[in-house]
């Protein structure tokens, strides 16, 4: 089965572009983005606050099971269009990434499909690599930390033999 | 090659598709984080999470199987712990964070076919 999920990572380039058509008219796609409950769900974090429209902010929180909190990110929201495009930028706090810059677009279809593109534009080559080599992408568990060091540990052994 | 387009891979060897199953899930994710630092027993490892010991033996038995866990008998006890090659052969590639955002989308997907009608 060819995956829905598609991502366009060209070489030395600093972005890159998911692209993912839905079973859903291209209003629901866009709700899932804009109701903080719904999009909870979705992205497996608690929203603390998400205001949909241009200048508006947005932050994330998720804890482990002992109430830690182990990933927070927030950014502000620059374009705001319902049904066709969203502008923001993504920071993951307390990491050595730096925030980035994400252009959503909404297309429909046919009435009952759509198509989500997302271009996210890192601040350099490296840091589009430093994201892509987390074994797990953004770090949305407990797990995460401790392995990017192992493997950031892994890789110098490496470089020393 | 100038691009990397991750659609339906098949070249992608067998075995790392077995690996990105395997670390897939969080709990197995928080298991490899756990015997990264130290060897343990499963009953230990079970101590740290809230699901039955049963489910955690589960996950256990797959991240085994896909040799991302070592183990060794000490006694009665036999202790896993990571197996750094294995680690290593996750570390450079887009397919987990494609998966990801697959397993966003595809939840997307699922709650608001609800909404629908």
């Amino acid at each position: 089965m060819e995956n829905k999920t598609k991502i366009h990572a060209e070489e030395n380039k600093q972005d890159l572009v998911i692209t993912r058509e839905f079973d859903l008219p291209v209003a629901l796609l866009f709700k899932a983005y804009v109701e903080p409950e719904i999009v909870a769900q979705w992205m497996g974090t608690k929203v603390l606050k998400l205001e949909s429209k241009k200048y508006g902010s947005w932050e994330f929180e998720t804890s482990d099971p002992n109430g830690n909190v182990v990933f927070k990110a927030n950014g502000v929201i620059h374009d705001f269009i319902p049904n066709e495009k969203i502008v923001r930028t993504f920071e993951m706090e307390n990491s050595n990434f730096a925030p980035q810059l994400e252009f959503l677009e909404f297309e429909k279809i046919t009435d009952e499909t759509s198509k989500l593109t997302m271009q996210i534009i890192y601040k350099s080559i490296e840091h589009r690599a430093a994201q892509l080599k987390l074994p797990f992408g953004f770090g949305l568990n407990m797990a995460h930390n401790r392995l990017e060091e192992i493997v950031t540990k892994l890789k110098q052994n490496e470089q020393e033999k | 090659m100038t691009s990397l387009y991750l659609q339906s891979n098949n070249c992608v060897m067998e075995i790392r598709r077995d690996v990105f199953q395997a670390i897939a899930d969080p709990t197995r994710r928080a298991i490899l984080s756990l015997v990264a630092i130290q060897s343990m027993t499963p009953g230990a490892i079970a101590e740290n999470f809230d699901s039955s010991r049963q489910t955690i033996s589960k996950h256990i038995q797959i991240l085994s199987e896909c040799e991302l866990l070592n183990q060794t008998q000490n006694g009665r006890e036999i202790y896993y712990h990571l197996n750094p090659v294995k680690m290593k052969e996750i570390d450079s590639f887009i397919e987990p964070f494609r998966k990801m955002w697959e397993e966003r989308f595809d939840k997307l997907e699922a709650i608001m076919k609800n909404y629908k009608k």
